[in-house]
């Protein structure tokens, strides 16, 4: 009898539905958290379902591998939800058209102060070269800054994590920044989020609103683009300070 | 909606097809976006037609990134030994991209007289 309950634990460990199921009832209690708690920012959804997967896994020993045999369904649609961005943002065309210039001042603002402080503050610090450069695109989407970091000599998987965490940090951050420096402005608040913490910056600001996050998710996407071309060319610089 | 998912994935893939061909460092997916919303500004009834998918897509977005955020338990050995540099590099510099970003965004709209 016993040894059928470990097989069938096994099993189940293996199969994808199972980690799919979990992902999901994560992200539900999650929700669930964050409505009981008046919405508060520190219960973000996120976090509490990254949280309460992590535990879980832990407790069945289960790796990170088996579990994305589950998770790699739900990873699969950022692609379309990345491509339905354009929905929200075609909605506020005739805004965006009026703040181009602005916004766009403020891209290559944000951008490369996103870039030269997270660099010079880890080396302040003491941390590794390899940190400093896997840190330097940290402020955009998983699939560019993976791709910035390998290019640049970091360590992609870590870089993975510093953005997930920058973007739990941003979307944690945003409304008491907004608040202190009395920003109204849907636009400027969802690009400045977009900008700073990507997509889950993106999914704070779309919880603010629908029009602050069509300007997080333009954000997103410029930021992407903007630190793919300045990153490789403000690093090395950066790097010299430490030598 | 069988459509729409369909449309939604064209996208992507020509995003995909574009940024390989051209070599870009973007991710298909983000030069899809680009596409997409160059064929709403082109063909009217497009918008009416994708709502039902996208609204579902966006309105649980963050639920998209939870197998991404569980592979942090795969670099606990790193964030440990340096985990003050690097949460006090990211809690600082997200803070300053914001403020600078809004700072900067605000000053020239007061600049060029335009209100949001």
């Amino acid at each position: 009898m016993y040894e059928r309950l470990v097989n069938t634990w096994s099993t189940l460990q293996h199969e994808p539905a199972t980690w799919l199921a979990v992902t999901l009832l994560a992200y539900a209690a999650g929700m669930w958290g964050y409505r009981k708690s008046g919405y508060k920012a520190i219960f973000t959804p996120l976090m509490s379902a990254i949280i309460i997967v992590v535990c879980i896994l832990l407790a069945t020993r289960t790796d990170y591998q088996t579990y994305f045999e589950g998770g790699r369904y739900i990873n699969f649609l950022l692609g379309p939800a990345t491509v339905a961005l354009a929905v929200p943002l075609y909605e506020q065309r005739r805004r965006l058209a009026k703040l181009a210039i602005p916004l766009f001042c403020g891209l290559v603002a944000g951008g490369s102060i996103a870039i030269i402080s997270a660099v010079l503050i880890a080396g302040a610090l003491g941390a590794s070269t390899e940190t400093m450069v896997s840190l330097a695109p940290k402020s955009v989407t998983v699939p560019i800054a993976v791709s910035i970091s390998e290019h640049l000599g970091g360590i992609a998987p870590l870089t993975a994590a510093l953005v997930v965490i920058t973007g739990v940090v941003g979307a944690l951050l945003c409304k008491p920044i907004f608040a202190l420096m009395r920003e109204k402005s849907d636009a400027t608040r969802g690009f400045s989020v977009g900008l700073a913490a990507h997509g889950l910056g993106t999914s704070a600001a779309f919880q603010i609103n629908r029009d602050t996050g069509a300007f997080s998710g333009l954000a997103m996407g410029l930021n992407g683009l903007f630190t793919a071309f300045a990153a490789p060319l403000i690093l090395p610089l950066l790097l010299k300070v430490f030598e | 909606m069988v459509i729409t998912i369909a449309l939604l994935l064209g996208f992507q893939l020509l995003g995909i097809t574009v940024v390989t061909l051209l070599g870009l460092p973007v991710p298909g997916a983000v030069m899809g976006m680009v596409f997409f919303l160059f064929a709403l500004m082109i063909f009217d009834g497009l918008l009416k037609k994708a709502l039902p998918v996208v609204n579902v897509l966006l309105a649980h977005f963050a639920l998209l990134f939870v197998p991404a955020g569980v592979g942090i338990m795969q670099h606990g050995e790193r964030l440990a030994a340096e985990w003050l540099p690097i949460s006090v590099s990211i809690v600082i510099s997200s803070v300053l991209a914001m403020a600078v970003t809004i700072l900067v965004t605000r000053g020239v709209m007061r600049l060029m007289h335009i209100e949001d």
